[in-house]
């Protein structure tokens, strides 16, 4: 076996040279092939890690814009809604006062018209009364009954007061 | 030069001689080296050439550079640790090295340099006195305490000691008789049965049709030796990391 052929003089030589090009291979890579290695995938980790965290802030920033738009919608729907209950109240006051004057006013009227009608009928009765004696005086002259006119005037007021009439 | 007359000779592959003419002769380069500086060669070039590009999203031969160095770094983290990094370069040249020397000694032609016991036992050597080194460094002589495990009975220690010492000596030996008996054992086979092929082509009318079976043979060797050059490369590089681990932690 050539390999146990200690005695042969290259089988030295052999692992001489052996440690100069594991020396030289190692040194090789260790000061110059590795870091350049080392670097791209250093550098694409760095860029994934940049990728994500874009991404991240994006999706962040997106969240933000979306709770933003819910409450901005949230607050103009209650302004909306204040401003419509705000409205609504209004509209009931200015309801009930219009309700209100016009229930005044409609009194008002419906006063002075039993007022009038009072009056018309107190004028009726009156003028009723003077010709219920002036009636009573021409039945009694014709009757040739001789009268004072007092008593027939009271005769009739109290026929009227008694709600005959 | 394989059949002489009718003997088989598959030990001539092994055989050490120098190369460069005179020059090569007298500082004793041999072809076992030639091809030392040729892997050498190839694995700055798929370092460097590969990673040129420095792509984020890497081409072939940039992938192949960098799960080359994924594979090693992610070896040495997990069975290190992170404080093992600084040994990463090393495990990195033992493992390309090796690789390279094996796989490069799969042409046809080419000197399988790590087919040596003598180059694997330099290896180990190198991976073991590093390994002492790198112990006696972190724990000094808190170390030797490694021989010893702590709470193993008093009186047990004449045996344990003597015989963690063998083992832990033994380590450069099975590292390196295990590499170099593997390749040996492949070249010897494939060339026994490359020889077969050239015997039995030589049997008149029927040999060429016999000699397809040790082709077929052959070639299936070939792909297996494929696999244990790279499963060999890998053993002895993590072989090496758990030895380092060792070192670092005791135990």
């Amino acid at each position: 076996m050539p390999q146990l052929d200690f005695a042969n003089p290259l089988m030295m030589s052999k692992l001489v040279w052996l440690l100069i090009i594991f020396g030289i291979l190692y040194y090789v890579l260790k000061t110059y092939a590795l870091p350049q290695v080392a670097s791209v995938l250093d550098q694409r980790a760095a860029r994934i890690a940049a990728d994500l965290n874009a991404a991240r802030d994006a999706q962040a920033a997106g969240e933000a814009a979306l709770a933003e738009l819910r409450a901005s919608t949230a607050a103009a729907r209650a302004e909306a809604q204040a401003a419509i209950s705000a409205a609504m109240v209004e509209a009931q006051a200015a309801a009930a006062k219009q309700a209100a004057e016009i229930n005044e006013r409609l009194s008002a009227q419906v006063a002075q018209a039993e007022a009038q009608v009072r009056a018309a009928r107190d004028q009726a009765m009156g003028a009723l009364r003077e010709v219920a004696g002036e009636t009573a005086n021409a039945m009694l002259a014709r009757l040739s009954v001789k009268a004072p006119a007092n008593d027939v005037a009271a005769a009739v007021d109290r026929v009227a007061s008694q709600g005959a009439v | 030069m394989a059949v002489e007359g009718n003997a088989i000779d598959a030990l001539s592959q092994f055989e050490l001689g120098t190369v460069g003419g005179a020059i090569g002769a007298s500082v004793g380069f041999t072809q076992s080296n030639l091809h030392m500086v040729i892997a050498g060669a190839l694995i700055v070039l798929l370092m460097v050439i590969g990673m040129r590009p420095r792509a984020i999203v890497p081409g072939r031969l940039q992938s192949v550079a960098e799960s080359a160095y994924g594979f090693i770094d992610d070896m040495v983290v997990s069975q290190v640790g992170p404080e093992g990094r600084r040994f990463f370069p090393f495990v990195f040249t033992l493992f390309m090295f090796i690789l390279f020397g094996n796989m490069l000694g799969l042409f046809p032609y080419a000197f399988t340099y790590t087919s040596h016991i003598s180059m694997t036992f330099t290896l180990a050597a190198i991976v073991i006195v590093l390994v002492t080194l790198v112990a006696l460094s972190i724990h000094g002589m808190h170390f030797f305490s490694y021989f010893f495990p702590e709470g193993a009975p008093l009186w047990l220690a004449p045996i344990i000691i003597p015989v963690e010492i063998v083992s832990y000596l033994s380590r450069p030996i099975s590292l390196s008789i295990r590499l170099f008996a593997n390749m040996v054992a492949g070249h010897v086979m494939l060339k026994v049965f490359a020889t077969f092929i050239v015997m039995l082509a030589g049997l008149g009318t029927i040999g060429p049709f016999l000699s397809i079976m040790p082709l077929a043979i052959n070639v299936v060797l070939v792909g297996f030796e494929v696999l244990v050059a790279f499963l060999q490369a890998y053993v002895f590089a993590i072989l090496t990391c758990i030895y380092l681990h060792d070192a670092v932690h005791l135990h």
